[in-house]
């Protein structure tokens, strides 16, 4: 027995060697001579995984030598890594970098001789969604939207939602708010929103994590929308691409009320100021979302997500890969393929010709 | 008949040497193998606990303000363990009764053939991806306990478990507890009935001509011989289920709060379905805390299979 045991074991072992030896020269990325060269890597939102999917399939198949990867590890951890430095060129995130990380982050693009670019590259519009047996148009104020999800209003036949549905035949069920149970970009923007506009009912700052305890919770946007869908009168919030077999509510805005839309967050985004202390010369943008527009064509609960990088990077192969994929991205063509895959609003005019000028100070 | 004998002298020597000291190399090599893998089994269990120790260090000596939900790590990581062990707990007061009763119904009631494929069958349960159940939990039993639960909380409502208001969704503790029940039922029956298998003959048989009913004899013979099993099987039964993590997250409506309502659409969160919602998308100090309730359900789990074993080696000691 052992004597045939051996030499098997030996030649599984020469072949376990060859195989690995054969593994390891498959990935030297050969210039092609059309497009650039190179391998990026990036890591941050998971909201933007969907539209970095649609971007890197479609980077990669126009630059057959550069290869593009995402890492969906969420928003803080791909801002730390970028911080970090090493491998991690690019960063996605659902928020700015803040007053600490600012300094940082510009520190670990100037080691590197270049300046930090951020830049908003994705919008999306989130729904408020219920699911309410005879009701098929309902009107929320932010107040009353506050009011509900935080457990103060808990009939559907309030007075105060009967007063922002005139006419409409409110039935005496009970309400359940749904929130997301997982860490989210969704409820950072979400709750930014009832805290901007609903500042005397929501005295909460904005979280990615639902700060309140108890209530019904899901977990990720397919957990969220199948405990909307389950029960009866049941509200929450999602994407709005996500949103599809349930009831959509309009919300207000000035004085009419305003469904979700890709060109409403778009004018809204269009319409919001850049917040002075976290933006900085042409190539860093941090948006302060505007959530109290007064403005019917503009829809105020959406989620802004950005990318951030370096305009100059230690290799060249590198910043050009950057420069162009960033360039990809906010082009019209990227921002098509975004709305395609992950249902995500195109960026308004005025910003892409912002974007643009951040873009084309990389590697200049 | 010459070289008979010589192979027979060979084999011999052969004999001698082995047991004088000099061993064969093919000896040698099996008792290396046995050795290494003994070990390589204690290295891993000992190097994940080392890991979960050593990440989650930085938890412990962080301060509170820097911590998730800026609470003490015992404050964070307590509710959760709550969580933990009250839906194992509601799962294998479930299971155990069922399980027991499936044994019985296999090894002493059922037909030979019949219970065959009914031990076949439950085995299987185990074999169903926790996943799996997830999904059938949230989309077919979660929806069908709505009504079961609007029933408990109007007539039991006296009763802190069904305290209510019910949930709409059916995503509740009971529904996530009904769940690992069966999850846990296969390994809890399959203990049972190894030794409700294993009843001496003789006794049954004694039981039965003293006049005993069948179910009189399963009451005084079967299940005081089985007792130890039963309690050895629920102990793995609640091992399993403390750690489950899939099936929990999906259908489980958590909200991290300590509440002995099950009926309701808040619910304690368990720590592996809190590891699992909050582990993507956390970072820096947010990962060491989980690391460390990981090291605490580590420790539960470890604590309840001790005690597992110890009952088991207990009963055959007997």
């Amino acid at each position: 027995m052992s004597r045939k045991l051996l030499p098997a074991l030996a030649a599984s072992a020469v072949l376990a060697l060859g195989a690995a030896a054969c593994g390891g020269s498959d990935d030297n990325a050969d210039a092609s001579g059309d497009g650039v060269s190179g391998t990026i890597a990036g890591a941050g939102s998971s909201a933007q995984q969907a539209a970095q999917e649609a971007w890197k399939a479609n980077f990669e198949s126009a630059n057959s030598g550069a290869t593009v990867s995402y890492d969906p590890i969420g928003s803080g951890g791909g801002r730390d890594q970028f911080i970090a430095g090493g491998a991690t060129a690019f960063a996605g995130s659902d928020s700015p970098f803040d007053s600490d990380e600012l300094p940082k982050a510009t520190q670990r693009c100037q080691s590197g001789g270049g300046d930090l670019a951020q830049i908003p590259v994705y919008v999306s519009p989130i729904a408020i969604v219920y699911n309410l047996s005879g009701v098929d148009d309902l009107q929320l104020s932010p107040d009353v939207t506050a009011k509900i999800f935080k457990g103060e209003i808990t009939k559907w036949n309030d007075p105060a939602v009967a007063a922002d549905n005139p006419g409409a035949d409110l039935p005496d069920t009970d309400i359940t708010p749904v929130h997301r149970s997982d860490e989210s970009g969704t409820t950072a923007n979400f709750t930014d929103y009832l805290h901007e506009a609903a500042p005397s009912v929501w005295t909460d700052d904005p979280d990615s994590n639902w700060p309140l305890k108890g209530g019904e919770a899901g977990a990720q946007t397919s957990g969220m929308v199948q405990a909307v869908k389950a029960g009866d009168g049941t509200i929450g919030y999602a994407d709005a691409s996500q949103a599809q077999d349930l009831g959509i509510a309009k919300v207000k805005v000035g004085n009419t009320y305003v469904a979700p839309s890709a060109d409403g967050a778009a004018a809204d985004l269009e319409a919001s100021k850049k917040d002075p202390s976290l933006s900085k010369g042409s190539t860093v943008f941090a948006y302060t979302v505007d959530r109290t527009s007064t403005d019917p064509s503009t829809y105020p609960v959406l989620l802004v997500s950005y990318l951030m990088g370096c305009t100059k990077y230690d290799s060249a192969d590198t910043t050009n890969t950057v420069k162009a994929y960033f360039d990809y991205v906010i082009s019209s063509d990227g921002q098509q393929a975004a709305a395609q895959n992950a249902g995500s609003a195109p960026l308004p005019p005025g910003v892409t010709k912002e974007d643009q000028t951040a873009v084309d100070a990389i590697g200049s | 008949m010459e070289a008979h004998a010589e192979t027979t002298s060979q084999a011999g020597q052969l004999l001698a040497s082995a047991s004088g000291g000099r061993r064969r190399p093919g000896d040698r090599i099996f008792s290396n193998a046995t050795v290494s893998a003994a070990v390589t089994v204690l290295a891993i269990l000992g190097g994940v606990a080392l890991f979960l120790i050593i990440k989650s260090a930085p938890a412990v000596t962080a301060s509170s303000v820097d911590l998730p939900e800026g609470k003490s790590l015992v404050d964070y990581i307590a509710p959760l363990a709550f969580g933990t062990v009250l839906a194992a707990v509601v799962a294998v007061i479930i299971a155990v009764p069922l399980a027991v009763a499936v044994a019985l119904f296999i090894s002493h009631i059922a037909p030979r053939r019949l219970a065959n494929t009914l031990a076949y069958i439950v085995d299987l349960l185990a074999a169903i991806p926790s996943i799996v159940y997830g999904l059938w939990g949230i989309f077919v039993l979660g929806p069908a306990m709505v009504p079961i639960l609007d029933w408990l909380v109007d007539k039991l409502g006296f009763i802190p478990f069904f305290e209510g208001p019910a949930s709409v969704t059916g995503r509740t503790m009971l529904t996530a507890g009904l769940v690992l029940a069966v999850m846990i039922l296969p390994i809890i029956s399959a203990v049972a009935r190894e030794v409700f298998a294993q009843t001496p003959r003789k006794n049954e048989e004694a039981a039965l001509a003293l006049g005993a009913t069948r179910w009189e004899m399963i009451r005084m013979v079967v299940l005081p011989f089985g007792r130890s099993a039963v309690i050895s099987g629920s102990m793995l039964g609640l091992g399993r289920a403390l750690g489950e993590t899939m099936a929990v997250t999906i259908i489980l409506s958590v909200s991290g709060i300590v509440s002995f309502d099950l009926v309701s659409q808040s619910n304690p969160t368990p720590i592996a379905a809190n590891i699992a919602l909050k582990f993507p998308e956390a970072s820096g100090i947010d990962v060491n805390a989980l690391i460390a309730s990981g090291l605490v359900l580590f420790g539960i789990t470890l604590v309840v299979n001790m005690i597992a074993r110890l009952v088991i080696s207990r009963s055959n000691l007997q």
